[in-house]
Formats: structure tokens, C-alpha cells, sequence
């Protein structure tokens, strides 16, 4: 029998290197150049990877270990949501919306976030980032799968969460969150990383994940909430690559510098545009308020951010060029959105709904300036409409900017009454955009985004119909055929809250008395 | 400025003229957001430019309250921005417009619902 021979154990600091830098070699059947064809093309020059700084010093091994733990925690308190038909004890139906909303548009870009990064984790010639950039990729799907799962709990009894993944590559804004992710996973390494783990991760995340996840708390949405505070320390983990990528960048040669303004300049817009979606939902779609887009834009854009670009400053990087017009819209667009799914509302699988007096008091509140002046007279309008039994619903197809592929319903920096409309000519076609920015980042790369599918000229071009479809029979309603094409039910996916099927049930379920009609009761001494 | 790419990069642009049954036309009214954003709709380019406001616009934005009070003839057109003047005899293609233009009409003294630009 051979003597089994005992090893030391290695530290920490010689377990991460051999467990990371350790992993890689110089290539000699083939050249690196053509084992590692994407690491040079952007015009990005590293002079040497061993200066990339991990803070974490995570390992694969170490990693595996703590996940597990993760999810047989979160896992726990998903079964025990369930058996305790959690789904009850949330706020108000209405909150329900601001879900299906988080599994059709955000859960999705964590699986390309997922594809991304396993991508980015292949071309680089740098183990450490190599490392760093596969654990991302692993944690991404995890959240992909977590959220489905938290949120499978509430499709048994809540419509509109049937077909997200369905809907994510057809539904009209869901072209938003998909083109952004997309553009991002089609440009370089460096330019994945700059636009997903710094200017998304690191500028705007706290965004995107503190109002979903305290407005989950707040409206006792448990389940949300667990898979938050499992989420919570790989975002501080990805937050950390994003800050530390930007730094190594920059260090390594001074003519990565302007190539790096560039793109935090075109992905600093880009993420601002897609987190519409979110200031609406914070401030429309949660019964119980957190707090305000303006404000949280105010505490993690403008505070953390503004000092962000004050330290990045020595290395010559400024604030993003769309900084200050993303400052100026934290008064409208929450409102702007939000009457844009009230128009549509027929072709989107979530309910809308005109706030509560109540509600409308809080709006005003929290935007002295503009929300009395501006908005509030266009949602008393529509209530009046309803309870005359004439719920509006705009049906006619929107013109969208050809680079966020949102409807152009944004206005003009400083004139919330008028539209932006911006315009470029290439090869003799036209093309439109929702302000100088968007049309800044076609104008750069309009060979790219020629290519935009967009989702109304799609459906003119007559790809969003089924297989079979007869456009030219008698009666043909385009409508109901893109519906039909988007898999949703009509008149339980979509429509006004009110009346809505979801409505009903959950005050079925809670043993409330019947509908007294939340959205459009008007409370005594309100306006008419 | 152009794309930074590994290899040659040229792709069909897939919203040229040809790819759609008719011209897309964009058309917004200035000072009424209630409806949220401009329309994009296919138009025939024989069309009449006169047949707009009564044969296409009353069916997009006839439910706003001050739609039935435009005085058409003070109505004052733009073009890519541009103040413009079209002929409501001639055709949309005889008044120049072309694929994937962006028309808008201002009415004066209508300023949406309750003065609020909705």
C-alpha cells in the first residue's frame, strides 16, 4: 500500500493564484491572436493583465460553496411562500403589475447577461478578469432562474406572466430592455464590460434593483424580497468588477481613455433610457410608495454618481455627455411612460390604471413643479372618460426612436410641452430618435442600428402576424392578429386594472367586499 | 464615424421604403400629449395631403376633447422642424414627402387639456 503523503494546505493569497492566474498558458499550437481573436480589435491595449486587481480573491471552489448555501436559503423561503399562499398577504393586486413587468423585461436580460459574460469570460487573454467574468456569467443564470422561480409561484394565480419569455422576443417594449442587452453582447469584450459592469452595474444599478426590492418589501411581497437579499452580494461582487475594470482600463495606456469616454458616454444613455420602465413603476405601480424616481435619482445618480465622475476625473474621464438632460427628465418621465402604457394598454400583458386621489396627492407632493401643471390633468381626464364608460386606448401604431426603440414620447430638455424630435439622413433613408443622444449613438454606428427591429415598422412590414394569416380578407383586424401573434389573452393579460380579472379574484380570494372600483373612485372634495 | 468591427460589416437596413406596402408617414400634433407619441402609419403617396385631416387624423386623435375645434385653415404644418406649407390638392408624394418622414401640425390657441399640453 503506498503511504499516502500529506500536503500543506495553501493561504488564501496563494489558493487564489494558483487558482486563477495559475490557470493560464501562452498558446503554442496556435497563436494567442487566433485562439483569442477579440481582445485587440477594439483598440483597447493592455500591457500587462497581472495588474488587474480582484478584491474578492474568490475562487471557483470557495464560490460553489457559498451559492449553494444561498440557494437552499432562498429556496426555503420560496417553499414557505408557498405554502403559506404568500400571494395573499401582498399590498393590492395592482402591485402584481410592477412583477409581471420584472419577469417579462428584467428577468430575461439576466440570461444575456449570463450569455455575455460566459462570452467575455472565453476572449480575454487576462485570467483574473477571465475568472471574474465566468462568475459573473454562473450568477447571472442563477438570478435568471431564481427570479423565474420566485415569481412561477405568483403565474398560478395572476395573469401576464404566462409567456414572458415569449413576449420578450415580440412585445412592443420589450424590444427596450432586448435591443439595449443586444447591442450590448454584440459589441467587444471591453465594450460589454464598460456598458454592462460599469456604466449598468456600476452607475445605475442601485436603480434598478432598490426600488423593485423595497417596493417588494413594502408591499409584502416576501418572496421578491429573499431572492433580492440573494442577489445582494454577487451585485456587490459584480459592482466591484465593474469599478475595477474601468480603473484597469484606464491605467493601462492613455488611448484607451477616449475610447472608454465613448462608450460610458453611449451606455450611461442607453441604460438611463431603459430605466424608464422603472421610474414608472415606482412611481405608478407600487400601492405602497417607497420613495420617488426623482428622488432616488437624486440619492444614487446624481450624489454617488456626481462623485464617481469627480474621482474618475484624474484619469480624464468626465461625466456622460447625456448627464445633465438625465438629470432634467427625473420630473417627467415616470409621468411620460406611464401615460404611454395607459394609452396602449390593449397590446401590453399588464394592467394600467389612473391613480387614486389619493395617489395623485403623493405625485403632486413629490413633483411640485410639474406634475399638477403637466399630468395630473390628463389622468383626471381619462378618469372622467372611464366613468363614463369610455376608457381610452390609443389604437393607433406609435413612431419609436430608432435606437431605444421607445415610443417618442419624450420631451424636449426644458419643455415638457413639446415632443423631442431628433433626425439623421444615411444612404438616403431617414431615421428618428427621442433625443441627441440616441441620434448621437446612431450617428456613430449607423451600420448597426440600420438594423434595428422595430417593432411597429414590424408589424407594417407584416412579421408579426401568425403563420397563415390573411391580411387581406374581409374585416382583418391587425390588432387582434399581433395579439394573437403575442400569445396574449385578450381581456385577461391586458386592459385597465379595473374590471380586471385579477381585480376580482384577489378580492374574491381576501374575502374583500366586491370591487369598489380603487382607480376610479373619486373621494369626496376631490376635482372634477 | 462608423463601426469598430473584426471583419467586414454591412448589413440590409431593414426599414427601407421597399419593405413596407406604402411610404410610413409620421405625423404628431404639437401641444396635445395626451396621446403619449407621434403615429407612424402607412400612406398611400397618391394620396391627397387635403384628405389627411378629414379622412386619416379623425380617426387617430378624435377623441381629444379639442379636436373638434381645429380651425383647419390657421393650421400650421412642420417638416423634419421645418415650418411648411403643403398643398391639400396634391398628393402626399407631389408635396414631397417621402419614406419615414415627420409631419406635425400646430393648432393655435389649443393648448390640450386644460391648458395642460395633454
Amino acid at each position: 500500500m503506498d503511504t499516502r503523503v500529506t500536503r500543506k494546505k495553501l493561504g488564501l493569497k496563494d489558493r487564489y493564484a494558483a487558482m486563477t492566474r495559475g490557470l493560464g498558458w501562452e498558446t503554442s499550437y496556435q497563436p494567442m491572436d487566433k485562439v483569442f481573436p477579440y481582445d485587440k480589435y477594439e483598440g483597447i491595449k493592455i500591457h500587462d493583465w497581472n495588474k488587474w486587481e480582484d478584491p474578492f480573491r474568490l475562487t471557483m471552489d470557495a464560490y460553489w460553496k457559498y451559492q449553494g448555501e444561498k440557494e437552499k436559503k432562498l429556496y426555503a423561503v420560496i417553499e414557505a411562500f408557498a405554502q403559506n399562499n404568500g400571494q395573499l398577504g401582498v399590498s393590492d393586486a395592482r402591485y402584481i403589475n410592477a412583477l409581471k413587468l420584472f419577469i417579462q423585461g428584467v428577468t430575461p436580460l439576466e440570461y444575456y447577461a449570463h450569455r455575455g459574460f460566459a462570452h467575455v469570460g472565453r476572449q480575454f487573454t487576462g485570467e483574473g478578469a477571465r475568472v471574474a467574468a465566468q462568475m459573473q456569467s454562473v450568477d447571472e443564470l442563477r438570478h435568471y432562474q431564481t427570479e423565474t422561480h420566485a415569481i412561477s409561484h405568483y403565474n398560478k394565480y395572476f395573469n401576464g406572466m404566462h409567456h414572458s419569455n415569449h413576449w420578450f422576443d415580440r412585445v412592443w417594449y420589450l424590444s427596450v430592455p432586448k435591443s439595449f442587452f443586444e447591442d450590448a453582447i454584440t459589441g467587444g469584450p471591453f465594450e460589454f464590460l464598460v456598458a454592462v459592469s460599469f456604466s449598468f452595474e456600476y452607475v445605475l444599478t442601485n436603480l434598478l434593483f432598490v426600488p423593485f426590492m423595497s417596493g417588494a418589501a413594502h408591499n409584502g411581497d416576501m418572496s421578491t424580497v429573499t431572492f433580492g437579499f440573494s442577489a445582494q452580494s454577487d451585485e456587490s461582487r459584480h459592482m466591484t468588477l465593474g469599478i475595477e475594470c474601468i480603473k484597469f482600463l484606464l491605467e493601462q495606456d492613455p488611448a484607451n481613455v477616449p475610447i472608454v469616454q465613448g462608450w460610458i458616454d453611449k451606455w450611461f444613455w442607453r441604460g438611463y433610457r431603459l430605466l424608464t420602465l422603472v421610474a414608472m413603476m415606482q412611481d405608478y405601480m407600487l400601492p405602497k410608495r417607497v420613495m420617488s424616481w426623482k428622488e432616488a435619482w437624486e440619492m444614487y445618480a446624481e450624489e454617488n454618481g456626481g462623485a464617481l465622475f469627480k474621482d474618475l476625473a484624474r484619469y480624464g474621464i468626465r461625466e456622460p455627455k447625456g448627464w445633465k438632460d438625465a438629470c432634467e427628465g427625473k420630473d417627467h418621465i415616470s409621468h411620460q411612460a406611464w401615460n404611454t402604457f395607459y394609452n396602449y394598454n390593449a397590446a401590453a400583458p399588464f394592467h394600467t390604471w389612473v391613480p387614486t386621489e389619493e395617489e395623485m396627492s403623493w405625485l403632486s407632493e413629490k413633483y411640485p413643479d410639474t406634475f399638477d401643471k403637466y399630468y395630473r390633468p390628463r389622468l383626471e381626464h381619462y378618469r372622467e372618460q372611464q366613468q363614463a364608460g369610455k376608457r381610452f386606448y390609443n389604437k393607433t401604431l406609435p413612431m419609436l426612436c430608432t435606437t431605444c426603440q421607445i415610443p417618442m414620447l419624450f420631451t424636449e430638455p426644458g419643455d415638457a410641452s413639446k415632443i423631442c424630435y431628433r433626425e439623421s439622413d444615411y444612404f438616403g433613408n431617414k431615421y428618428h430618435f427621442c433625443s441627441d443622444h440616441c441620434k448621437g449613438i446612431f450617428d456613430h454606428e449607423p451600420e448597426k442600428y440600420v438594423q434595428s427591429w422595430l417593432p411597429v415598422h414590424q408589424i407594417y412590414q407584416g412579421h408579426c402576424f401568425k403563420p397563415g394569416t390573411d391580411p387581406t380578407v374581409e374585416g382583418f383586424d391587425p390588432l387582434m392578429a399581433v395579439l394573437d401573434y403575442y400569445e396574449l389573452n385578450v381581456g385577461r393579460d391586458n386592459f385597465d386594472f379595473e374590471g380586471s380579472e385579477d381585480q376580482k379574484n384577489f378580492a374574491a380570494w381576501r374575502g374583500d367586499p366586491p370591487a369598489t372600483a380603487t382607480a376610479a373612485t373619486t373621494e369626496p372634495g376631490a376635482a372634477k | 464615424m462608423s463601426v469598430v468591427a473584426i471583419s467586414d460589416y454591412n448589413f440590409p437596413a431593414k426599414d427601407v421604403r421597399e419593405n413596407f406596402p406604402a411610404p410610413l408617414l409620421y405625423i404628431g400634433w404639437e401641444d396635445h400629449l395626451m396621446f403619449c407619441a407621434p403615429f407612424c402609419l402607412p400612406l398611400p403617396p397618391d394620396m391627397p395631403f387635403g384628405a389627411l385631416p378629414t379622412a386619416v387624423l379623425p380617426g387617430i386623435y378624435g377623441e381629444h376633447p379639442d379636436f373638434a375645434s381645429i380651425d383647419w385653415s390657421s393650421v400650421e404644418w412642420l417638416k423634419s422642424g421645418q415650418p411648411w406649407q403643403p398643398d391639400p390638392a396634391k398628393s402626399l408624394a407631389d408635396n414631397g414627402l417621402q419614406h419615414k418622414d415627420a409631419i406635425r401640425f400646430r393648432t393655435p390657441g389649443l393648448t390640450g387639456i386644460k391648458g395642460s399640453f395633454s
